[in-house]
């Protein structure tokens, strides 16, 4: 077949394609252009000065609290990266927490156990359905009214101290020895995808199924044993003390914090647990009858027919979720917690710079919101279906 | 049907152009808008108690709400036709930069930062403030210096946290701030004892122990004020004849008390010989048309509201529900630092 020659022509469907989109793309450019350059425009007119130069500027203030280091006189940029990264904290342990707590629910609102099933139901209907940022602020309050003052903080397990300032905790004191140990895990992990890449291999072959689960678990956790015990068996803990001000020491977590992630979790949740039932519920039942058929027992028939169906109508609806979990912790500047809009708000104030701030935060959350989408995109990919 | 469609793509644009063309022409004079609108825009807090505070009926009032009405009273005639626009911290530059109001008088600081970048002016203080702390009377606390590792409650979107981190770090001593957008949310926190000590300006102080704290004697504010806090109506900058309005107005508020005039004896005062006197209600010179105004400009401010006295005294006063004392604030021959140029 000789190749065909393209029609430029007007009447050609395919030209007239291209150039309306290059007018489309070109349309939107310009009103681009258009409004950046009348609002830079419009500033300069006005004596508003502009520009990203404050960055380097020294913050002067300080924040509450912070995953890394940070001082008054450490520039704005610094500043800003603390509230990011106490943005992502809230929101990957949001995100952890709620896949976990969502999940639970989800197959609770299947189960056959009438109040279990009431009890989830209740639950999804009630905190879906209140305002994220009314729970925020109700977790907070509650917190601050129920707990004691930091003087006679709870004390409920030796190490642990609850109060109005938060919950402080031990953690262990770095020391060599965690290397050696950390080796240990990194060598488990290894041998544990040796062992189920053997496994698969074997069941390929001789289609005698052997435990996927548990040894592999069994060999990290015994060589993270071993390298621990190899590095000298490291105990020491850095214990909070009280003094008479407050607890002092140890790790910590403010009650902004908790209220925050608390009230992000719940709210969550009850989408994903609508999200995981309505999955489970897509797979036809045949399947699971087709299941037992064959022999297959409950867990495996879950694990092996109903789970992999389930999780493609499951995937996309859940990556909104994580999507909406993470844009929700913007609220948290509402509950005093120094997440990036509140540091931005901050800056806004001391700099007057608004367009500039404002563009930072809605270019962070952009970009953790498509590595976000980025990523559950790839896992979706992995449980596609692969035609063959 | 098909062809039209460039033509239409280009009108709708066109269409979406336009009124965004408008907005690059020149606003006119802020006088001159007003005059046309028939009100003065003003932009205020959203609430502060004895600065700028709505009632249930939508009645502001306040030190700061007095400001405009005075202003309105004098560019207008009527100390009625004022539409108050409620601003958070973080709106309120904004809002005047992009002209949505006209003068903004809500207890801003003034700073060098804000008076060089911000392309708005500074006009004249109406109230001399400080930072403080206030404390719950039972942590025993007397002083600011006593504040070593404590957890301290502040309201973003305010010159209070370079303040605070500014005393501190001078003290060489540790502190941790708890940061909230809003004022509820931040009073409410140390009220329920999530803070050891709550940080703003001493005028806010007052206000909060009064109104928020169940009893107010549980709490004390501290001695120490940690900054200076002038504050004052700001205006957009390029529009000096406004600026200047703004300016005399207050002056006027102040001259008013230096020479005794009040609302309730200022007409009376009109047969006044004093030279002084006579000028600043308009029977002798007429300095309003220096202004752009007519020559009972003052006049009118000064009975809408009172001088600055009555108002100090109405909204914020010892007789008032915060009770602050005149202190820094009265006139300069009392012993204060409001001192107005001469109306002359």
């Amino acid at each position: 077949m000789p190749p065909k020659k393209r029609d430029w022509s007007w009447r050609s469907r395919a030209t007239r394609g291209i150039v309306y989109q290059a007018i489309a793309v070109a349309a939107i450019a310009a009103a681009v252009w258009f409004l950046a350059h009348n609002t830079i425009e419009n500033m300069r007119v006005r004596g508003i000065q502009s520009g990203f130069g404050f960055l380097t500027q020294p913050a002067g203030f300080d924040i509450g609290e912070s995953v890394f280091a940070y001082e008054s006189s450490d520039p704005y940029w610094k500043a800003f990266l603390v509230g990011l990264s106490n943005t992502l904290r809230a929101a990957i342990v949001g995100i952890v927490l709620t896949t976990l707590l969502g999940t639970l629910l989800g197959i609770g609102r299947l189960s056959r156990n009438f109040l279990l099933r009431s009890a989830c139901t209740a639950y999804v209907e009630l905190f879906r359905n209140i305002p994220v940022l009314l729970q925020m602020l109700m977790w907070y309050f509650v917190l601050n009214e129920w707990l004691p003052p930091v003087s006679d903080a709870l004390h409920p397990i030796p190490g642990v101290f609850l109060s109005k300032s938060g919950m402080s905790f031990p953690v262990p004191v770095w020391q060599p020895g965690y290397l050696v140990a950390l080796t240990g895990v990194f060598a488990g992990a290894i041998g544990a995808w040796l062992y189920r890449h053997r496994a698969r291999t074997a069941f390929e072959r001789t289609g005698i199924a052997r435990p996927m689960v548990w040894p592999p678990l069994l060999i990290l956790v015994a060589c993270a044993f071993v390298g621990w015990i190899a590095g000298g068996a490291p105990t020491a803990l850095e214990l909070p003390e009280r003094n008479d001000l407050n607890v002092a020491g140890g790790g910590a977590v403010t009650p902004e914090f908790l209220a925050v992630t608390i009230g992000l979790t719940v709210y969550t949740a009850a989408f994903v647990a609508e999200i995981v039932r309505s999955g489970i519920q897509s797979v036809a039942w045949g399947q699971t009858e087709a299941a037992s058929a064959l022999g297959l027992t409950r867990g495996q028939a879950l694990k092996l027919v109903l789970l992999p169906q389930a999780l493609r109508v499951i995937i996309p609806p859940l990556t909104n979720q994580y999507l909406n979990l993470t844009k929700n912790s913007s609220l948290a500047v509402a509950v005093g917690y120094p997440d990036l809009v509140s540091i931005s708000n901050t800056t806004l104030n001391q700099t007057g710079r608004a367009v500039e701030c404002i563009a930072v935060i809605m270019a962070v959350y952009l970009t953790l919101s498509l590595v976000t989408a980025g990523l559950m995109n790839w896992y979706n990919a992995r449980s596609a279906i692969r035609e063959r | 049907m098909r062809r039209s469609t460039i033509p239409m793509l280009a009108a709708t644009l066109l269409a979406i152009a336009a009124p965004l063309v408008a907005t690059n022409a020149h606003a006119g004079k802020t006088l001159d808008a007003i005059k046309q609108r028939g009100e003065v825009v003003c932009g205020v807090n959203t609430g502060l108690a004895g600065f700028s505070a709505a009632d249930s009926q939508g009645n502001w009032t306040g030190l700061d709400v007095d400001i405009c009405k005075a202003i309105a009273a004098a560019v207008l005639g009527d100390a009625k036709k004022v539409k108050w626009v409620p601003l958070n911290a973080q709106q309120r530059f904004t809002a005047l930069q992009s002209g949505e109001v006209d003068v903004l008088s809500r207890n801003t600081t003034f700073t060098l930062t804000r008076d060089a970048s911000l392309g708005l002016n500074i006009t004249a203080v109406t109230y001399y403030d400080g930072q403080g702390f206030i404390v719950p009377k039972k942590s025993k606390i007397t002083s600011a210096k006593q504040l070593k590792n404590a957890e301290i409650c502040v309201q973003s979107g305010t010159t209070t946290e370079k303040n605070l981190t500014d005393y501190f770090k001078s003290q060489n001593v540790k502190i941790k701030p708890v940061v909230f957008e809003g004022f509820e949310a931040s009073v409410k926190a140390f009220f329920s004892g999530r803070c050891q000590a709550y940080t703003t300006d001493a005028s806010g102080l007052a206000s909060i122990r009064n109104k928020e704290a169940q009893i107010p004697d549980d709490y004390v504010i501290l001695p120490e004020l940690i900054s200076k806090e002038p504050l004052g109506p700001m205006v957009r900058r390029g529009d000096d004849e406004w600026f200047a309005i703004v300016k005399w107005v207050i002056y006027a508020l102040l001259e008013a008390e230096e020479y005794g005039l009040t609302q309730a004896n200022v007409d009376q005062m009109k047969t006044s010989t004093d030279p002084s006197v006579q000028r600043i209600l308009g029977t002798s010179e007429d300095t309003g048309k220096l202004l752009g105004l007519d020559k009972e400009w003052a006049y009118r401010a000064g009975k809408s509201v009172g001088n600055y006295g009555e108002i100090f005294e109405r909204n914020v006063g010892p007789q008032s529900a915060l009770k602050l004392p005149r202190g820094v604030n009265n006139q300069w021959n009392k012993g204060g630092l409001m001192y107005a140029p001469p109306i002359r």
